[in-house]
């Protein structure tokens, strides 16, 4: 197992009474792309600030490649950031922009102009030199930033919500440069973002925050497949979420009542589930199939209800059902418009029958971890 | 946001017309009027005749006045160059200072500025003088560790009289300063650190280069009024520190010779406007790009 | 593992206000700034005439002070130049910043500086300027009391008018216009815009410029040397007169009063938009 090169253990952060980071712990590998996401306020940014050396945690420790960074102050840590509004020094050119980083640690010109223009090159920014900042496109504001935090070879590099100024197809290629660079360059990345499709898109692992706290860290596929909690489980990708009850547990699966029917459902189980208990059901939208009510047979775990509202997506729609046995619960259903049966009308105050398998539901606690 | 004149133009010369007149007559129109006057001569007592001559200025250009405009000019240059020593610390320790005290601060050092030239000068003879409570204070001070004292002469000398300049122009270059400073993007200075620059570095490379027309528009509201300044140097110069103004109002009051007097107040004239003219033309890029500079 | 760091961790960019010599600095100035003023107004309860040592408690110079007809001549003089300079330079003021505001016009730049000129340019040449116009159009010198201080409140009102402007100027900018298309679209007339949208979100500016208006006015010596006349005294150049004369402590007493005043004024206005000001670099 590899040593992590950066070990965050026990960090907490309080402003006032408001504890931005609680007992953080977390081990982040080298040549990893990590994310970190979360809602606004859940402390992702604290975090980062924290590594960066701009805050200082009230306890815990942060080691970088194994050096403890207690009392090194910012210029002097092995990593870089980029920052949300990029930054960039007004009055410098590009060229001086991105040889800043250089100059001021003695790195002798001529090196520094070379690696300048190689950086360059590789941002794809090359005959931008001598432009201002202010006569840059946003996306070419965003290059020179990376850029600049590149050219120092930083054992890590931080980017705190580095496309959230940018259009959304902008967006998209740039993820897609990101992760070119990551890999060509073999840098640890740590991607702080509150949008969890780019953490999807770009990341090897994710770290999911709320409230200060981490609540997991896995791959993406993990994330999204087997969510450890409800939190997770509903910020990351849509989630239906069911009260329901254990009543039996057969080897990996268990029998779950809910409320809404006399029926049984299937679920996947999880380790130290206790008959009796109260845990939530979930199952995603694009996992749940409609059909015509009258096949209520054919199928084990299954719902009916009424559509009550349906949102057109583009190339799928999320049908709203109300579910017969108690009006107030609504189930999200996405289906993709190529995927619709054609024996079945999906219209509003159509009645449905909704059904998925036992493998794509989830069972949770039921309550915030 | 902004119209074009067309759309509202009873507005527009409603607003346009007062202001435009009041500065026509009680200011370009009594400017042209002296500037008139610097090219004429006195034809008897009262009279003033415009024959478009150079004398008036050609005076001006003898030792005996040229060396008081240049002595004027240094000791409001080195006015400036103090306030900016003092001012440049106390507005970045201001402007990062927590938000409850930056108010307080800050009015703290405009306060003084609102009290009247004549009491704050007068005040600081009351301090300064030969009898007063600096020597008071430093007599006390000497004899508790016995050494003899001899008052120190503080006053009616060109110290004095930079002193005092310093002490009524201080907030005018402090408020520009701190404008320019609270306007400052912090996050620079965090990515400036974290690319690896020392303290010193920050300021030199980052913040100065930024705050650049700030310090300007400082030292050009402290420098221009110390140049023309006429209280100071009379209550607390000595008969060699007389400033221009000192000059010019001895010609109009004393001597009466407007014609003359006018000259020497174009002097002041056009080297305000060409210190102005020469901010423009030098700093104007900066100023345009200011917009640009939220990056 | 919870380990408890150290708080002398190493601060971050923006600590200069913590650090030694900034309040070594704050300190100096302030002793610089305040000393001599303090001093002034202790000594002007000094029982002494010449006002050198202490030599005891006395209000017997502030009683002088009330006394003296040509003070109190020049205090009324003073507040009436002071009112009459801040209600004509708040309405030059405000048509100034509207202007700036509202319109685009060609050179506006130069006239946005020519704006400036009155407080950019020495206080001495625009006091002989001004000593120069009004004897060549020959403006009268013995008008009756108020007219007779016409000269000086006229002077006043020209170097005071382009302060008013900018400050209603940086308060305008935060003025939402579309505050005032919904006014149009709810039926209001201009006049009932300006009056019941306009006015109330310039009220704030429309006070501390006037509060400062004022004071300027009591506190000019300069040009108001050069217009006004053996009549028309103002307490600046009374206090002048008598600082020339004899310096008692009844300058400083007349000193304190003028001080305390104008302290009131700037004072009330500093305060009540402190939080405005310390963001000026924001505008």
């Amino acid at each position: 197992m590899k040593n992590p090169i950066i070990k965050i253990e026990g960090v907490t952060k309080k402003f006032g009474i408001k504890n931005a980071l609680e007992e953080i712990d977390l081990s982040i590998y080298e040549g990893e792309f990590f994310a970190i996401v979360g809602p606004s306020g859940c402390g992702k940014t604290t975090l980062l600030r924290v590594l960066a050396g701009f805050e200082v945690p009230d306890s815990g420790l942060l080691f970088i490649d194994d050096e403890n960074m207690r009392n090194i102050p910012p210029n002097q840590r092995p990593l870089n950031i980029v920052f949300q509004s990029y930054a960039l020094f007004p009055h410098m050119t590009v060229l001086d922009n991105i040889a800043f980083g250089l100059k001021v640690t003695g790195v002798p010109i001529k090196e520094c102009y070379q690696r300048v223009k190689t950086l360059l090159k590789l941002v794809k920014l090359s005959g931008l030199d001598d432009r201002f900042p202010h006569q840059l496109s946003g996306g070419q504001l965003q290059r020179v930033a990376l850029a600049r935090a590149l050219v120092k070879r930083p054992k890590v590099l931080l980017l705190d919500e580095p496309l959230s100024a940018l259009d959304a197809k902008l967006r998209n290629e740039m993820r897609q440069e990101l992760v070119r660079l990551q890999k060509s360059m073999g840098i640890t990345f740590i991607l702080v973002t509150h949008d969890q499709q780019e953490a999807l898109s770009t990341a090897d692992r994710i770290a999911v925050m709320n409230n200060g706290g981490i609540k997991q860290v896995a791959s993406p596929t993990n994330l999204y497949e087997s969510p450890s909690n409800k939190f997770v489980a509903d910020f990351i990708g849509s989630i239906n979420l069911i009260k329901c009850e254990v009543r039996q547990i057969e080897g990996e699966l268990c029998a779950v009542t809910t409320g809404l029917t006399k029926d049984l459902f299937s679920i996947k189980g999880k380790n130290e589930i206790s008959v009796g208990q109260s845990y939530l059901m979930g199952v995603r939208p694009e996992k749940i199939q409609l059909t015509k009510l009258t096949d209520i047979d054919q199928y084990d775990n299954k719902l009916a209800g009424i559509i009550n509202n349906i949102t057109y997506l583009g190339r799928s729609s999320m049908y709203h059902v109300k579910v017969s046995g108690d009006e107030n619960v609504v189930i999200n259903v996405s289906m993709s418009h190529s995927d619709r049966s054609e024996n079945i009308d999906l219209c509003i105050g159509e009645s449905v029958l909704m059904h998925w398998t036992a493998g794509s539901a989830l069972l949770l606690e039921d309550h915030d971890p | 946001m902004m119209k074009q004149v067309g759309s509202h133009r009873l507005i527009f010369w409603l607003t346009f017309i007062p202001p435009t007149l009041w500065l026509l007559i009680f200011l370009l129109i009594p400017l042209s009027i002296i500037g008139s006057f610097s090219f004429s001569e006195k034809r008897g007592l009262i009279d003033i005749e415009l024959s478009w001559i150079l004398n008036n200025y050609i005076r001006a250009a003898d030792l005996i006045y040229l060396s008081t405009l240049i002595k004027s000019i240094g000791v409001a240059g080195i006015t400036t160059v103090i306030c900016f020593l003092f001012g440049f610390p106390l507005a970045l320790g201001i402007a990062s200072a927590p938000p409850r005290w930056k108010s307080i601060l800050l009015i703290a050092v405009i306060l003084p500025f609102c009290v009247n030239l004549l009491i704050r000068t007068y005040a600081l003879i009351a301090v300064f003088r030969t009898r007063g409570f600096f020597n008071f204070g430093l007599e006390w001070f000497a004899d508790l560790i016995n050494v003899p004292f001899e008052p120190l002469s503080l006053l009616y000398n060109d110290t004095a009289v930079i002193l005092g300049l310093v002490y009524v122009h201080l907030p005018f270059m402090v408020l520009p300063l701190y404008a320019g400073f609270e306007g400052f993007n912090k996050t620079l200075l965090e990515a400036a650190l974290d690319l690896g620059a020392s303290k010193l570095e920050l300021l030199t490379s980052i913040i100065i280069p930024i705050i650049t027309p700030s310090i300007i528009s400082g030292c050009i509201l402290v420098f221009i009024p110390a140049l023309g300044s006429y209280l100071t140097p009379e209550l607390l110069g000595g008969p060699n520190s007389q400033m221009i103004a000192n000059v010019i109002e001895r010609q109009f009051m004393n001597a009466n010779d407007w014609p003359f007097g006018s000259a020497l107040s174009m002097v002041l004239v056009y080297l305000t406007f060409g210190i102005l003219a020469l901010r423009y033309l030098c700093f104007n890029n900066l100023y345009l790009d200011k917009n640009k500079r939220r990056l | 593992m919870k380990i408890k760091n150290n708080h002398k961790a190493p601060k971050m960019s923006l600590d200069y206000f913590y650090q030694w010599w900034f309040k070594v600095i704050l300190c100096v100035t302030f002793i610089f700034l305040y000393a001599p003023i303090l001093v002034l107004i202790i000594f002007s309860f000094n029982d002494s005439r010449r006002n050198i040592t202490w030599r005891g408690f006395t209000f017997k110079y502030y009683e002088k002070a009330a006394l003296n007809d040509g003070l109190i001549d020049a205090f009324i003089n003073s507040l009436t130049i002071g009112i009459f300079n801040t209600l004509g330079s708040l309405i030059l003021g405000i048509l100034t910043a509207l202007l700036l505001w509202r319109f685009r016009f060609p050179f506006k730049a130069v006239y946005e500086g020519i704006i400036l000129l009155p407080v950019v340019m020495p206080e001495i040449c625009i006091g002989v300027a001004l000593l120069v116009f009004f004897n060549q159009i020959g403006w009268a010198n013995n008008l009756p009391w108020p007219l007779s201080l016409s000269k000086i409140t006229f002077a006043h009102i020209l170097f005071s008018f382009p302060f008013v402007a900018i400050i209603i100027r940086a308060r305008l900018a935060t003025f939402n216009l579309e505050q005032e298309e919904a006014a149009f679209d709810l039926g209001a007339s201009p006049g009932q815009v300006f009056t019941n949208v306009f006015l109330p979100h310039i009220r704030p500016a429309l006070i501390v410029s006037g509060l400062i208006a004022f004071t300027l006015s009591l506190d000019d010596f300069v040009i108001t040397f050069f217009t006004s006349g053996p009549d028309t005294i103002t307490v600046p150049i009374k206090i002048y007169s008598m600082v020339r004369f004899s310096v008692t402590p009844e300058v400083n007493a007349a000193s304190t009063i003028l001080l305390l005043i104008t302290l009131c004024a700037a004072g009330i206005a500093l305060w009540v938009h402190r939080a405005k000001i310390s963001r000026i670099g924001k505008l």
